[in-house]
């Protein structure tokens, strides 16, 4: 357990430092985008006297590297700073919008982890049968459409048509849990269709692997079931790189939804990143950069940790 | 006003008359404020159906970001241009009809020289706070914008203004740097919200206004909530209990938005979708026929477009029909090379320039060219279609001798890196309340937006005359030659006048729609409501 508590501390360290150097590539990629935040908030409107005004308030004028230590500094006494943009602090602007989408997340993962994994489990069962191709071929189908086609189809039968849910997805704090539920229904469902075939074909191909080697052939021969087989002897074995699949998959339900929160105007914090980048307000930025980066290196870890525990091998590497 | 071919002719008509009243009217008022004080009388009237108070109105807008403030120096779109109307109050107001009137100004007269104006503040107007609005509020907004350390965009706007100065608690008088007889309308524009002095300064952070409506919480980049400011001095407006602006970007979400009911109404309906839409009998869309103008500007002073007969073949290698017909699918009208559309007081009906591939030929040759290549640069950050109307205009040029080479640039820092930095590219442009403003801002040869780096000696001697002059006759005429040596000599091709197409549904209620911005002038929560 020791080890596995040193590997843990290792690898968060890592993690630390890999977010310094992200945060430093971001900052300088933003740096290189043509314009900033003075000549993005005037527009065309913009004269030279107030672009430089702006400039000036904002500290813009200083050499990248102070402007960078400077926003550290700040980092490191747990200060994300201002928004350019709009002189709110950037942590009350991201609040909202992070807890907003670590729900959708949840809700999407809450749907299609279990789906797609009971689909997987079902596919192997009955691999190269009618029920293997199914599933095969309509995850498959639902991962090649956009994510922003499966949406406006959803909108068009289920909010159009049918009138059951709005087709707007605003959340806000005031409503009822119920109330959010019906509202994030079909973003979570489109992200379903998204995420799940990658999770399920894992799953299949994994097992498929394992339900051939000769352990297994000789559970079947002392007379097992097949659901026995799968749940006692297949899956234990199966975490791994299952697991792997799965966490990438919820990572990728909190930092990479963009689209998804476009069309349904659910206000989330990926649409807050595409906004902030536009208008090149560095702080916001910053702040969702870091968090999206830490989201991806905090599953990471899971994954690695649930993949250790069920597979205390991997903690004595040859 | 639904549009279709007929309807628009009969708009024009209709739009033609008014600026012939139009210019009747300004020159009897010109003449009376020059012998002293004229008033305006409160609000134009109101033809449409009696309009009715409450209701909870949603409203759809396509430019809301969440870099959004309710700084209004920095009011970056419709979203929070309309927010701020809905909140603030300004000094005069465009009416529905073109006509400037005053909102918290009761009158106004120029000095005989048009340098220096006098405002008269309304009396008894209160802030939300409950604080009454004197002049000292109206030096401090407008201070906001002014002197070296100005963050605002609209700086080029009040850098003729000298001095501020007051009499009393109700009297503003603005020294100007020059004459200037539109003064008065420039006070009308988004930025110059009229907004509590406080500290030295105003307090714009709390949103706090003389408006319609108060603002209750903005989430920048997902809505602003406000709700009927119940001691608003003005009866007739503001009819709705409460209005929520929503930012949704994405134009097919707010169509099925609107189709839904989950909003009331929405701007930029998308122009391939729009016949769908008409449809739909629950909605209806309102399609205004504005002065926004969609143009090719030139760098008249970079080789091949510093020859005018250059300029003049490419004027005539646009088919303007067509590209009104195919891009705007007939939601516009077409160009003749200037930017003053029929909406303006001074607008002149020259003749209007055509497709014609033979005479662009022959001022090509002119310019000593057998044919001619040239770059454009475009992006869809223009406008929408601005990259099929570059194209379509390739094809059209082709027939002439012309090879337009289409460069398609980014949209991120396209106003940045390519808008008058290459020699050709393309630009759009709002209306402006007045041709001195629009001209000030885009032709004269010093303007901060001179995007075809057009220096005419002419043009800037009258433009400066022009100004000062007080006789609405005199003006007539040298707007019309400015207007005239654009047309000739400018160095941009303006093919197409754009309309402002909005939707809503059919329960909502509105009085004749304005034609100076979107969205009603950006004043749709102050002048519609809910029929009954």
């Amino acid at each position: 357990m020791d080890k596995l508590l040193m590997t843990v501390a290792k690898r968060l360290g890592l993690g630390l430092f890999t977010l310094l150097v992200i945060s430093l590539v971001i900052f300088l990629a933003v740096d290189m985008l043509p314009g900033d935040i003075a000549t993005e908030i005037l527009g065309q409107m913009a004269t030279p006297e107030a672009v430089a005004a702006i400039r000036a308030e904002l500290g813009l004028n200083l050499p990248i590297h102070e402007r960078y230590l400077d926003w550290l500094g700040g980092l490191l006494q747990g200060d994300l700073g201002q928004s350019l943009a709009t002189d709110r602090p950037v942590i009350s602007l991201i609040d909202d919008r992070l807890m907003n989408t670590l729900y959708l997340a949840g809700l999407a993962a809450l749907i299609s982890v279990p789906l797609a994994l009971g689909l997987g489990v079902l596919a192997a069962l009955y691999r190269n049968t009618l029920v293997d191709r199914v599933v095969s071929v309509s995850s498959l189908a639902a991962i090649s459409m956009p994510e922003f086609f499966i949406a406006y189809v959803l909108i068009l039968f289920i909010s159009v048509q049918l009138g059951w849910v709005p087709s707007l997805s605003k959340v806000d704090v005031d409503q009822s849990w119920l109330e959010r539920l019906q509202l994030m229904i079909l973003p979570a469902i489109t992200l379903t269709f998204v995420t799940c075939a990658h999770m399920m074909r894992m799953t299949r191909a994994t097992l498929i692997n394992l339900l051939s080697s000769p352990y297994i052939e000789m559970a079947r021969l002392k007379g097992l079931g097949p659901w026995r087989i799968i749940v006692r002897h297949t899956l234990p074995n199966a975490w791994a790189p299952i697991v792997n699949v799965v966490v990438m998959n919820i990572a990728y339900l909190i930092t990479g939804v963009v689209v998804v929160e476009v069309v349904f105007v659910y206000p989330g914090l990926g649409q807050l990143m595409v906004d902030s980048v536009a208008k090149r307000d560095l702080p916001v930025v910053q702040a969702a950069s870091l968090i999206f980066a830490a989201t991806y290196i905090l599953f990471n870890l899971i994954a690695d940790v649930v993949s250790i525990v069920s597979n205390p091998k991997l903690l004595h590497p040859k | 006003m639904t549009s279709s071919k007929h309807l628009d002719r009969q708009a024009r008509l209709g739009l033609i008359s008014r600026r012939r009243f139009l210019k009747t009217t300004a020159a009897a008022g010109i003449v009376t404020a020059g012998a002293g004080t004229f008033a305006i009388p409160a609000f134009g009237t109101n033809s449409a159906p009696t309009p009715k108070r409450g209701g909870h109105f949603r409203l759809g807008l396509s430019r809301g970001s969440t870099t959004d403030g309710l700084d209004p120096a920095k009011y970056a779109d419709v979203f929070m241009q309309s927010v701020g109307f809905a909140i603030h109050n300004y000094l005069t107001e465009l009416t529905e009809d073109g006509d400037l009137v005053g909102e918290l100004a009761e009158n106004w007269e120029p000095a005989p020289d048009a340098s220096r104006w006098v405002f008269r503040i309304r009396k008894g107007v209160t802030f939300h706070d409950g604080k009454p609005m004197t002049s000292a509020d109206v030096v401090a907004s407008f201070n906001h914008h002014r002197g070296e350390q100005s963050q605002s965009a609209a700086k080029g706007i009040v850098d003729p203004i000298e001095s501020i100065e007051t009499d009393g608690s109700h009297t503003v008088i603005f020294n100007l740097t020059a004459p200037n007889a539109d003064f008065p309308a420039v006070t009308s524009d988004y930025h110059m919200a009229i907004l509590p002095a406080k500290d030295g300064g105003v307090d714009y952070e709390s949103g706090n206004g003389c408006g319609g409506y108060i603002l209750e919480r903005l989430e920048p980049g997902v809505e602003a909530v406000v709700t009927r400011n119940p001691s608003y001095w003005k009866s007739d407006r503001a009819w709705f209990d409460k209005v929520t602006f929503l930012a949704i970007t994405d134009a097919a979400a707010r169509t099925n938005a609107l189709r839904t009911g989950q909003i009331d109404a929405m701007d930029r309906v998308d122009l391939k979708t729009v016949n769908l839409l008409k449809m739909d009998p629950n909605l209806m869309v309102n399609s205004v026929d504005s002065d926004q103008i969609y143009y090719f500007p030139m760098n008249t002073q970079a080789a091949p477009f510093s020859d005018n007969n250059v300029r003049l073949a490419l004027k005539h290698a646009i088919d303007r029909e067509d590209l009104v017909t195919r891009v705007l699918k007939g939601y516009g009208r077409v160009g003749n090379d200037h930017p003053i559309g029929g909406s303006y007081r001074y607008f002149a009906d020259l003749p209007q320039r055509h497709y014609d591939p033979d005479k662009a030929r022959h001022y090509l040759k002119k310019a000593g060219h057998d044919s001619l290549s040239v770059d454009l640069s475009t992006s869809s950050a223009v406008f929408t279609g601005a990259v099929d109307a570059a194209v379509l205009f390739k094809e059209h040029a082709a027939k002439a001798g012309i090879n337009i080479n289409v460069r398609r640039e980014p949209a991120d820092g396209y106003w940045d890196n390519v808008w008058m930095k290459r020699p050709w590219s393309m630009s759009y442009s709002s209306p402006r309340v007045t041709e001195d403003w629009f001209f000030s801002q885009y032709y004269s040869a010093d303007a901060a937006w001179n995007d075809t780096n057009w220096q005419n000696e002419r043009f800037n001697t009258l433009l400066v005359q022009a100004r000062a002059e007080l006789d609405s006759d005199k003006r007539v005429q040298m707007y019309a030659e400015m207007q005239r040596l654009i047309h000739d000599q400018g160095g941009a091709v303006a093919p197409a006048f754009s309309a402002y197409v909005s939707a809503a549904r059919n329960n909502v209620g509105h009085g004749k729609i304005a034609v100076n911005r979107d969205m009603d002038g950006n004043r749709i929560a102050e002048r519609w409501w809910f029929k009954g």
